[in-house]
C-alpha cells in the first residue's frame, strides 16, 4: 500500500516535471497575453538577464535601451527602453510580447522569440542558408520564461 | 518626421551613455576639395511620401570615416579603381580587344552610373553595371564573363562609378523597367527569415537609430561599390543585400538573382537625386 503510494506520487511529480512544454505553434494567445506558464517550471532571472544580451539568444539590448544591463556594451534604439516594464505589464503580458510580440503591437519590428511557422524564406541561423525542415524557435520555453521573470525585475 | 519625436524620446531616456543619438549629421561632402556631392535631396516622388528626404550612409559614418571619402588618397577604394583602369586596357578574349578598343578612356564612361540598373532592348533585361559589362566581355571581345560581385567585377565598377562621381543618380523607373521595379519595391517591403524584418523595417522607419552599435542610414547604393573598413575591401551591391538578408536570419539570395536585379533598380531609384559616390568608405 505505502509502495503504492509512494509510486503513485512520484508519477505525479514526474507528470509535472517531465510535462512537454507548450509548442510554439499550440501557444493559446489572449489578446497578446500567454496566461499560463509555457513549462511549469518557474523562470530563472539570472539566466534570463544573461539571454537578453547574448547574440545569439535574444540579443534585446540590440534595440533596447536596459539599464540594468548596462555592463553589457552597445543598446540600441529601435524599440523603447525596458526599464520599468515589470510595472507597466503583466507576467502573461510580457509572457505574450516576448513570444510574438506582434500580438500585442501590430505590425511591431520586434521580432517573434517563440514561433516556428509562417516565415518568408527563414534560414538556418545566420548562416543565410534556409531552414531545417524542423525549425527551433529562437528562445526555447524555459527561455522565455527566464526572460519574463528578469522582466518582472524591472521596476522603477 | 517621423523619427524626430522618436529621438527626443531616445535622448530623455538615454541614462546608461552607452548610446548618443545621431541623426545624419550636417556635415558637406567635397571630394578632393572641389568635387561638390549631393548627399541629401528631396524624396522622388516615386516614394509617395514614405520619406521626405533621402540621405546618402556617408551621414550616418563617425568623422573618421567620412574624412577617408574625402580625399582620393585616402580613399582606399580608389587603389582598386587604379587597378581597374589596367583592366580596362589589358586585351583579352578571342576578338584581341579591350574595354579601350571600344569605348577609349574611362572617362568615356561619365554619365553611366547613374542611369543604372537600366533596360537592355535588345537583351530584353534589366541590366546591373556588372552584367553589361559582362555582355561586353562575353559578345564583343570573346572573353570569359567576370564572376559576379568578385573583385575584377567590383574594381571594374568602382571605375565605372568613379568617373560619375558628382552627378545625380537617375534611374529610370517606367516602360519596360516598370515590372522589375515593381517587384523590387514588392521585396523591400516583405519581411524575411526568422526575424521578419524587411528592407524597410531597418532603412525607412529606423534610420538614425542604433542596432547594437550600427548606426542606420537608410540603405542608400549611390556610394557603391563601399570599401568597407571590417572587410579591408570592395563590398558591391548585392553583397551587402545579401549580408542584410542573412542578418534576418533569412535564406539569402544569390548575388545576379532575378530578386537581387529587381532589389537592386528599386533601391537604386529610392536614391534618384543623389550624387554618385562610389567608391564610398564604410565602416
Ligand atoms: C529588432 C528590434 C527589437 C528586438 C531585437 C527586441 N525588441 Fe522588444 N520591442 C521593439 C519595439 C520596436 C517595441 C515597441 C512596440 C511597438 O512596435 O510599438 C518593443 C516592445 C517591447 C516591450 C514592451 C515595452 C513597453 O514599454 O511597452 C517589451 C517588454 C519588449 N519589447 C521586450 C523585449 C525582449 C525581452 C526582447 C528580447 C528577447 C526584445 N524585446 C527584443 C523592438 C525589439
Ligand atoms: C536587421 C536590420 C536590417 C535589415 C532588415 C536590413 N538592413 Fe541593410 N543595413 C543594416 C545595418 C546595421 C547596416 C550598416 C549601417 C548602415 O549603413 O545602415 C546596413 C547597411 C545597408 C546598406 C549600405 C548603406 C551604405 O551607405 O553603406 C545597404 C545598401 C542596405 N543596408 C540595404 C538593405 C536592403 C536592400 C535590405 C533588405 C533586403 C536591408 N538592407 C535590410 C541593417 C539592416
Amino acid at each position: 500500500m505505502r509502495l503504492t503510494a509512494t509510486a503513485l506520487a512520484a508519477t505525479l511529480v514526474a507528470g509535472v516535471a517531465i510535462a512537454a512544454p507548450v509548442a510554439p505553434d499550440d501557444v493559446a494567445y489572449d489578446g497578446g497575453a500567454i496566461e499560463a506558464s509555457l513549462t511549469g517550471t518557474a523562470g530563472d532571472p539570472e539566466n534570463g538577464k544573461a539571454i537578453m544580451t547574448n547574440r545569439a539568444k535574444g540579443n534585446c539590448v540590440a534595440c533596447h535601451e536596459v539599464t540594468a544591463l548596462s555592463a553589457a556594451p552597445f543598446h540600441g534604439t529601435v524599440g523603447p527602453t525596458l526599464d520599468s516594464v515589470g510595472d507597466t505589464w503583466s507576467e502573461a503580458e510580457l509572457r505574450g510580447i516576448v513570444a510574438n510580440a506582434k500580438m500585442t503591437f501590430d505590425g511591431t519590428v520586434m521580432p517573434p522569440f517563440y514561433k516556428v511557422s509562417g516565415f518568408t524564406r527563414p534560414g538556418d541561423g545566420y548562416t543565410g542558408k534556409a531552414a531545417p525542415a524542423d525549425l527551433a524557435p529562437i528562445l526555447t520555453a524555459q527561455e522565455i520564461e527566464d526572460v519574463v521573470a528578469f522582466l518582472k525585475t524591472l521596476k522603477e | 518626421m517621423k523619427f524626430k519625436a522618436l529621438s527626443v524620446a531616445a535622448l530623455a531616456l538615454a541614462t546608461t551613455a552607452t548610446l548618443t543619438w545621431a541623426e545624419a549629421d550636417d556635415d558637406q561632402l567635397v571630394i578632393n576639395g572641389d568635387l561638390e556631392i549631393t548627399t541629401k535631396a528631396a524624396a522622388p516622388a516615386h516614394l509617395d511620401g514614405a520619406l521626405d528626404e533621402v540621405i546618402s550612409g556617408w551621414h550616418f559614418r563617425d568623422d573618421e570615416t567620412q574624412a577617408m571619402e574625402q580625399d582620393d588618397f585616402d580613399n582606399p577604394g580608389m587603389i582598386f579603381v587604379d587597378k581597374a583602369r589596367d583592366q580596362w586596357a589589358m586585351v583579352e578574349g578571342s576578338e584581341g580587344k579591350s574595354c579601350a578598343s571600344c569605348h577609349n578612356d574611362p572617362e568615356s564612361m561619365a554619365g553611366v552610373k547613374p542611369t543604372y540598373p537600366k533596360w537592355n532592348e535588345a537583351a530584353g533585361e534589366v541590366r546591373t553595371i556588372q552584367m553589361q559589362v559582362n555582355a561586353c566581355r562575353t559578345e564583343r571581345m570573346g572573353a570569359e564573363p567576370l564572376k559576379l560581385d568578385s573583385d575584377d567585377a567590383l574594381n571594374m565598377e568602382a571605375l565605372i562609378a568613379s568617373v560619375s562621381r558628382g552627378m545625380p543618380m537617375n534611374v529610370a523607373i517606367d516602360g519596360p523597367a516598370q515590372e522589375t521595379w515593381a517587384k523590387g519595391k514588392e521585396i523591400y517591403y516583405t519581411r524575411f527569415g526568422q526575424l521578419e524584418l524587411s528592407c524597410a523595417n531597418c532603412h525607412e522607419q529606423n534610420y538614425g537609430n542604433y542596432i547594437r552599435s550600427d548606426h542606420l542610414s537608410q540603405g542608400q547604393i549611390q556610394a557603391f561599390p563601399a570599401y568597407r573598413l571590417k572587410d579591408a575591401k570592395l563590398v558591391g551591391v548585392q553583397g551587402r543585400f545579401r549580408g542584410c538578408v542573412r542578418d534576418t536570419r533569412g535564406e539569402t539570395f544569390a548575388a545576379g538573382s532575378p530578386e537581387f536585379i529587381a532589389l537592386e533598380l528599386y533601391v537604386a531609384s529610392r536614391g534618384n537625386g543623389l550624387s554618385v559616390e562610389g567608391p564610398s568608405v564604410r565602416n
